[in-house]
């Protein structure tokens, strides 16, 4: 199916892309059908920055177990982050 | 006719409100006159399986063009680029579509070796894009290949607030044909039993088959959701179906 299901959100970091890095700013997260993955549904991430074209895009499509893994990693990591290190 | 020679490129035509938008044309060898198909490409946008599935329209003797529904988010961009742009924008509104298709409509009826007749057919997301163009356009055919949300509303999360059709069953001005899998969630088989009963109801001209085995998206030869038995049929059902609607 597709789930038109879409999460959007901004983001401030970087990311490098197929013609290398490049400055984030927008973010889609959503569970539908990917390009690539060989599967019918996807986590999908998308790590875009609209002002430079459609092209600077960072993109991954993840199994829902790879992607509820490294979510709990990130967050993981961040909890876990040395005191002071990220701002409040 | 030597079935199967064509030739195929990229052109621009007239949609939605006179803009200019790329789309891929695919017309048989033979001089025609035949009808036309509007090939309405999936979410993932105007990749290569749409512009193979445009082909074969062609190689069977249709003239056939698939309009890039992204053009005007990300022009010249990769396909699935450009849907990822479609996708945070919050996807095609239904009018912009429906105005699409139209210049797709007459792009087709306008080339030499047309007999007048065009037809959509849509895939997925397209499929019920499909059914909104043949309750908005004078079509001679129209086929539904498992599009979902036709009767029911898309979640919220999706930011486009594209509404349901259920309203607009009464619409509907050609033959429809609709192909779906048994094993689909979205549209699952108790929202295609109810949009058949809408159609009889409404004293259309329908024909459906829901394959069993097959889910979503079972015409997709490159991903796992590919079901060659229910394909093979479906793809029988629309020769059929479109030499019944589309002859001269």
């Amino acid at each position: 199916m597709c789930t038109y299901r879409t999460t959007t959100l901004a983001v401030e970091g970087s990311g490098k892309g197929a013609a290398g890095w490049f400055p984030v700013t927008d973010a889609s997260v959503y569970f539908d059908h990917p390009v690539h993955a060989p599967a019918d549904h996807t986590l999908n991430v998308d790590l875009r920055n609209p002002s430079r074209g459609a092209s600077a895009r960072v993109a991954v499509e993840l199994d829902p177990v790879s992607a509820r893994a490294l979510a709990v990693a990130i967050l993981d990591m961040l909890d876990n982050a040395p005191p002071g290190l990220i701002p409040s | 006719m030597t079935i199967g020679d064509l030739t195929a490129r990229t052109v621009e035509l007239e949609g939605h409100d006179g803009d200019a938008i790329e789309a891929y044309l695919a017309l048989p060898l033979d001089t025609g006159p035949a009808g036309g198909v509007v090939v309405i490409h999936h979410m993932p946008g105007w990749d290569a399986a749409s512009k193979e599935i445009t082909r074969r329209f062609a190689a069977n003797g249709y003239l056939a063009v698939c309009p890039n529904l992204y053009s005007r988010e990300a022009p010249g961009a990769e396909p699935d680029d450009a849907a990822a742009v479609a996708r945070a924008n919050g996807g095609v509104p239904d009018e912009r579509l429906v105005g699409d298709v139209a210049g797709s409509a007459a792009f087709l009826r306008g080339r030499p070796g047309s007999n007048g007749k065009v037809a959509t057919i849509g895939f997925c997301s397209g499929g019920r894009q499909s059914f909104l163009s043949a309750c908005s356009l004078d079509l001679d055919a129209a086929v539904d290949c498992y599009g979902a949300f036709v009767l029911t509303p898309p979640p919220d999360e999706f930011p486009l607030r594209i509404g349901p059709l259920g309203d607009r069953v009464g619409d509907l001005r050609c033959p429809l044909l609709g192909l779906f899998g048994a094993d689909d969630q979205y549209p699952g088989p108790d929202e295609v039993a109810e949009f058949e009963r809408s159609l009889a109801a409404e004293g259309k001209e329908f024909e459906f088959h829901s394959y069993d085995g097959a889910g979503h998206a079972f015409f997709n030869t490159d991903r796992p959701s590919f079901r060659p038995e229910a394909a093979q049929d479906g793809w029988e059902r629309i020769w059929a179906f479109f030499g019944r609607h589309l002859s001269a």
